[in-house]
């Protein structure tokens, strides 16, 4: 009985993590980007969220839907003027350009907001539940798993079903014919990383209102964010979701056996996973 | 038409006579330096090391690892159990370090190399962190609250009583030129041993594999293999290092031992900041990084945010960094590497 606990609350938890990743998939799936910065700048928007609900009274879902269109221009910006310039055959400056944004934004936020632990306040959501027979399970986990079955499909219809979606899978295909069709590939990356922010956005209203978080929390959720990608295969959208699910299932496994062991049992489902499909479950780009 | 291929240069020359000297200098500098001077070289010359590796992995082998920390914290903490669990003095200690980090770098490969470029980055990143979960778990060393080194220990260093003599310095002075002059061997052999790789057939073979790996295996170079060998050799070096810097403090904690802003991302903003793919890029990085931290590493934040921020600036408008710079508009090679063409040169017949 408590294990199927243990494993719903996983799951739960899964659905974090894959909000998380999906916005690095999508920039790393149409440009083959790794942002190292991704986990800070999840922080970053959790900060963002946070003040708008402290000194402008938002409800923290108002204050989320604020933010969105402020993190898309940011992110907008910071491909289009900065990051596009990195891109290239050489991989080193992406990793470098990305991984500098990563400390400088890290110590902005401490500067700006201390090393104190905060949490966006949700009200009653907090600890609100519902009770579905076997297992009791919080509203909040399952809102964001929900959120995260929403964004997944809500990305797979934009890569699929709309001019902007053909216009990333042809860049990401081949950029050079996609420019001769009249697409600039400029663009559309800052149209994929404005897009990720959106994402990012989303992650951080959860984040912040599931959990204490501070300044130095980023690089760890960059780490959950890559290893779901990589256990889901590159690519691959519902992967991600499923790599998100077996990285919380694996640390709400450890923890319920020793605390101590959550975050390396989750690790450890990495390693193996990489050990027998180095290429993830569900792979479909080919790198 | 006659030709030869050569490396050696007349600045190259002249950089390996005054190399020599300041070698010869910075050996015999305790006897009449402060130790504050002492204490600020040790620093400035482990970090140099760390740099140096971490270029021949980034720069020359095309391995940009976030994971270095790994190797640190797995040496120092070696170093530990030798100490404290089986009784050896530090100073052997040491070298058990570079193999307890060569044997650490075996599987972190074995998984990592199955990683593509950006996600290899983040592979050894994970494994560092999976590193130190693990050590935290070794309560014989602490746990995650860390040990120190006991002090009938730290005062019976192997060395340190020939020193007091030698030069008539307290103990905790002596302790401190004792690792200062094993981190000038570190340093001389490091950029000595990367050095020579980069001048001979291997240095070649490498930089082929980076440049364009399939290239490269077409003309028969073992692009697998060639890789494995620079990050084992990388991983001994900066576990030696890891395991001295950590003899020198005395005390260690999982957290400050694997922490990857001070054994990775520092390292890569001097290697960046210097000039990534020379070795003198990171003498030039590490100098630059000692002048901005003597001078506002006690801004904290701001001081990091700076170095990013530099960091950055570096990577978009001068890639090759500041030497980059230097040696584009002079053509200066201190430590020549590259193979240059000279035609119409006079040759022997064979």
């Amino acid at each position: 009985m408590i294990w199927i606990d243990t494993l719903v609350q996983g799951v739960l938890l899964g659905g974090l993590y894959a909000l998380f990743a999906a916005g690095l998939s999508l920039v790393f799936g149409v440009m083959r980007l790794v942002n190292l910065a991704h986990g800070d700048m999840i922080v970053g928007a959790a900060f963002l969220i946070l003040i708008l609900v402290t000194h402008l009274g938002f409800n923290p879902f108002v204050a989320a839907l604020v933010a969105m269109p402020l993190m898309f221009g940011f992110g907008w910006a910071l491909q289009r003027y900065i990051l596009n310039r990195t891109l290239g055959k050489d991989i080193l400056p992406p990793l470098l350009v990305t991984f500098g944004l990563s400390v400088a934004l890290q110590n902005a936020l401490l500067e700006g907001f201390s090393a104190d632990s905060r949490r966006i306040p949700a009200g009653p959501l907090e600890s609100a539940s519902v009770d579905l027979g076997i297992v009791t399970v919080g509203i909040m986990p399952l809102l964001t798993f929900a959120s995260a079955v929403l964004v997944i499909v809500m990305l797979n219809q934009i890569f699929y079903r709309t001019a902007l979606g053909r216009a990333f899978r042809a860049t990401s295909d081949d950029p050079v014919t996609a420019s001769l069709m009249g697409i600039k590939p400029g663009n559309v990356f800052a149209m994929a990383t404005g897009l990720a922010m959106v994402v990012v956005t989303i992650a951080a209203l959860y984040l912040g209102m599931r959990a204490n978080f501070d300044p130095s929390i980023g690089p760890a959720r960059l780490i959950y964010a890559f290893e779901a990608v990589i256990i889901g295969g590159l690519g691959s959208l519902w992967g991600t979701l499923a790599g998100g699910i077996i990285i919380g299932v694996a640390q709400t496994m450890g923890a319920a056996i020793n605390p101590e062991w959550q975050i390396l049992a989750g690790h450890i489902v990495f390693l193996v996973v990489l050990l027998v499909r180095p290429r993830g479950l569900f792979p479909r780009a080919v790198d | 038409m006659a030709h030869v291929v050569q490396t050696r240069t007349r600045a190259g020359t002249i950089a390996g006579g005054t190399a020599l000297l300041l070698i010869a200098v910075a050996i015999i500098l305790p006897a009449f330096a402060s130790r504050s001077l002492i204490q600020d070289l040790f620093m400035i010359l482990t970090m140099l090391t760390l740099a140096q590796l971490w270029n021949l992995l980034a720069g020359s082998a095309g391995l940009v690892s976030i994971g270095q920390q790994a190797f640190v914290g797995i040496g120092a903490y070696a170093m530990f159990a030798g100490v404290i669990l089986w009784g050896w003095d530090p100073v052997p200690a040491i070298l058990l370090a570079g193999v307890a980090a060569v044997l650490l770098a075996i599987p972190t490969a074995f998984f990592a190399f199955r990683l593509q470029g950006a996600y290899f980055a983040i592979g050894t990143w994970v494994i560092a962190e999976v590193t130190r979960l693990l050590v935290a778990q070794w309560k014989a060393l602490g746990g995650g609250t860390g040990t120190s080194l006991p002090r009938e220990v730290t005062g019976n260093i192997m060395g340190v009583d020939a020193i007091r003599g030698l030069l008539g310095v307290k103990e905790a002075a002596a302790r401190d030129i004792l690792a200062y002059w094993i981190a000038l061997i570190l340093a001389v052999m490091t950029i000595g041993a990367i050095y020579a790789l980069m001048r001979n057939r291997q240095g070649l073979a490498l930089a082929a594999v980076r440049d364009n790996t399939d290239a490269a295996r077409s003309v028969g170079v073992d692009a697998g293999a060639i890789k494995w060998q620079v990050f084992l050799l990388a991983a001994f070096g900066t576990g030696l290092v890891g395991a001295l810097v950590y003899m020198q403090k005395a005390q260690i904690s999982p957290d400050a031992a694997f922490d990857v802003t001070d054994w990775t991302a520092l390292i890569i903003f001097i290697v960046v900041i210097g000039g990534i793919g020379t070795i003198e890029g990171p003498i030039v990085g590490v100098i630059v990084f000692y002048v901005l931290q003597t001078f506002f590493a006690d801004f904290g934040s701001w001081y990091f945010m700076t170095l990013g921020l530099i960091g950055i600036c570096v990577m978009l408008f001068a890639p090759k960094g500041l030497w980059g710079l230097f040696a584009a508009r002079t053509g200066i090679r201190l430590f020549p590497v590259q193979r240059r063409l000279v035609v119409g040169t006079k040759q022997e017949e064979p």
